[in-house]
């Protein structure tokens, strides 16, 4: 099983929701297993694909920006299993039309295949990195926060429920991994939208959060269109902005493969 | 002192640069959409580049100076309803050779007629094969003078004017290249790196260029590459065909005066895929020389089997290292040995192993790497340190060296220890 939180802020089009499914929270509080079970299968397995333009501005401590920009396109290999990434870059020019490809394992024994292809000499590497708390293209936000944390990695406790929100205290079991030493993530109680993401280091003090600046609403689904992050440690920040975003486009499995790696498909191009 | 047609390139650079720029950077600022650039149907980048470098060592056959030049690169690109069109060329004053040249790195068009088919056609970057800078099934041109004199790395990769079918299908998928007339690497030529001349029995450069007589025929001197591959639980396996010409020269003419590019035949296998925490492959091709299939034949290339197996992890934070082995097993040996008159002889085991080192810092906008080649068996080695830093999200700068040793003047690496280099380069992309 896979988990949502970041996830589900980084890849905010993927947010599509239960239209039409009655919020059951307002009586009682489900224990802490079902929400962050629902809030997974609610964030991340909704729609069987998506794809959207995503602009990126890393701003230093010195206020120095650096852009990225690329279309991204998902599609479900099995509800709440495996999914696949295509990330076609757009920007800084150094990087135009590089293609990144994802497979996404949830079986913990097996770890993501990853591929980059590189247009000047086109090739077609394996990228043999296996860390997942390392930056994502140099941005404020990890690989982790783009392809999911699993739900099994941490020990999930309810430690706040509010009219609107309920906070999830996350502990990582296997500390040595990670660099932080709990996150909370707070989460609609209506729409089970992740809307923002603490994370406090091995002393207890907050370092960085992850905020769903803006949703909205597209073609049924709650959607988060811009995230931020912080990092207090370095006052870096990192602005994520969606658009263009769509669902259910009908993304054929050919394009998750060495042939549209080569040669992008229009999808990802437009 | 410098030939008038330098200035020229210098110029036109310049002024290319002049005109391109502004209209590049526009494109390329935020509120691009809105622009008149971006609203035709052609995008338009590029970047302009400075890069120099020097000799470390005093080479009595070339000049100190090892790179100079000025490039600019105009990239444009076409999607239309019923394919891609593609140019990409450089033009590049250099004041090694001085002379202004003209590079077409890429010409083609793309169509994706069928649902199973892509094809391509014109001048074009082909690339296939497991190698990290090894190539065994990998035939297609490269340009080892601009990786040893310290160009940016995809420089190796000289282009082919050629077309290149693909069929996909469940069962696997077919690539074929064809290029109807032969294009060579870009081969050391004693040019601007010196080597080890066989027939003069000492190293050379400019004293010694090599001339050759190349298989030039339109259609006639033609190659044909072909692999064949399947993702298996995406562990990638391929098989590979190619018949054409030894793309670096591969003998010599009866009266030595001439290299020559024998026939070659290339059969060859590959896979890849996760292995433990890392990336695993191998890759092994059997090069049957045409010209020469008994081996007896001094002038002229044997027969040769290729075996790599290469491993690459993550060790670190932002570090990878990747660990190749590579050998390269002459066929015939004793027939090779007994046809030569004089001279040192190559070993019949050419073993060599390399090592990438790339640490990525500050927001991963500085990259350290390092890759350094090695052979027990010649004792020779070929480093290339360099160290990249994005200024911006449009300027590059970086700094590196080529640095050969060994301990023959003969050996493939050993060769060069002469040529050995520093470079800077400046590049700004739109």
């Amino acid at each position: 099983m896979r988990s949502v939180w970041t996830a589900a802020l980084v890849l905010g089009f993927s947010l599509p929701l239960l239209a039409g499914d009655k919020p059951d929270q307002a009586k009682e509080t489900p224990d802490v297993q079902t929400i962050v079970t629902k809030a997974n299968v609610v964030a991340y397995y909704q729609g069987k694909d998506g794809k959207a333009t995503v602009r990126m501005t890393i701003t230093s401590k010195q206020g120095q920006k650096r852009l990225r920009e690329f279309n991204i396109l998902r599609k479900d290999v099995t509800d709440g299993g495996d999914q696949k990434y295509f990330v076609y870059f757009q920007k800084p020019p150094d990087v135009r039309k590089m293609v990144y490809l994802v497979h996404k394992h949830t079986d913990k024994a097996k770890d993501d295949d990853r591929w980059l292809y590189m247009p000047g000499l086109d090739l077609v590497r394996r990228i043999a990195a296996s860390d997942k708390r390392t930056s994502f293209v140099g941005s404020d936000f990890l690989y982790e926060d783009i392809s999911g944390r699993s739900l099994d990695d941490d020990t999930h406790q309810l430690v706040e429920t509010t009219e609107e929100l309920f906070v999830v205290k996350n502990v990582p079991k296997d500390p040595e991994t990670v660099e932080f030493g709990y996150y909370n993530v707070s989460i609609d109680r209506k729409t089970y939208v992740p809307v923002k993401m603490e994370f406090y280091d091995k002393k207890g003090k907050l370092y960085k959060t992850i905020e769903s600046a803006k949703i909205e609403t597209i073609q049924g689904f709650p959607t988060v269109v811009k995230s931020v992050v912080s990092n207090l440690q370095t006052g870096s920040r990192t602005e994520m902005e969606f658009s263009k975003v769509k669902y259910d486009v009908n993304l054929k499995d050919s394009i998750f493969t060495e042939r549209y790696l080569r040669r992008a498909p229009r999808e990802a191009i437009r | 002192m410098i030939s008038s047609s330098v200035i020229k390139t210098f110029l036109v650079i310049s002024a290319a640069t002049v005109v391109m720029l502004p209209a590049a950077v526009t494109a390329s600022q935020e509120d691009a959409e809105e622009s008149f650039l971006s609203n035709l149907p052609v995008e338009i980048h590029g970047f302009y580049e400075m890069r120099d470098g020097y000799r470390l060592r005093k080479d009595k056959y070339e000049k100190d100076m090892s790179i100079m030049e000025n490039r600019f690169q105009l990239d444009l690109y076409s999607y239309l309803d019923w394919g891609d069109i593609r140019f990409k060329g450089d033009a590049y004053g250099d004041l090694v050779t001085e002379k202004g040249y003209f590079d077409m790195r890429e010409a083609n068009v793309f169509l994706r007629p069928l649902d199973y088919m892509d094809f391509k056609a014109g001048r074009q970057i082909l690339t296939w094969g497991t190698g990290d800078l090894i190539f065994i099934n990998d035939l297609f041109p490269k340009d080892w003078q601009s990786f040893f004199i310290g160009r940016d790395t995809e420089y190796l990769k000289a282009p082919s004017d050629a077309a290149k079918v693909s069929l996909f299908s469940d069962w696997a998928n077919l690539d074929i290249a064809y290029t109807p007339r032969f294009d060579h690497d870009r081969f050391i030529s004693g040019e601007r790196i010196s080597y080890w001349n066989s027939n003069l029995a000492r190293l050379a450069g400019q004293d010694a260029i090599i001339h050759t007589d190349k298989p030039n025929e339109w259609f006639r001197d033609s190659e044909i590459a072909g692999r064949l591959y399947k993702n298996i639980e995406n562990y990638e396996l391929a098989f590979y065909s190619y018949h054409g010409y030894w793309k670096s020269p591969g003998g010599q003419t009866a009266t030595m005066t001439q290299a020559i590019f024998p026939d070659l035949n290339v059969y060859g296998t590959s896979l890849r895929g996760s292995v433990g925490k890392g990336i695993g492959n191998a890759e092994l091709g059997y090069y049957e020389s045409g010209d020469d299939q008994s081996g007896r034949n001094a002038l002229v290339n044997n027969s040769e089997m290729r075996y790599l197996i290469g491993y690459a992890q993550e060790i670190g934070k932002d570090l990878t290292m990747g660990v190749q082995y590579y050998l390269e097993q002459m066929l015939d040996y004793g027939r090779y040995k007994n046809s030569l008159a004089s001279g040192p002889t190559r070993d019949e085991y050419r073993h060599l192993t390399t090592v990438r080192l790339t640490k990525l810092l500050m927001n991963q906008n500085l990259r350290c790497s390092l890759f350094t080649y090695y052979s027990p068996s010649d004792k020779d080695v070929y480093m290339r340190p360099n160290v990249n830093y994005k200024v911006s999200d449009n300027l590059t700068v970086e700094a590196g060296a080529n640095v050969f040793f060994g301990d023959n003047p003969h050996t493939f690496f050993g060769q060069f220890q002469n040529n050995t280099n520093i470079y800077t380069g400046l590049r700004y992309s739109f």
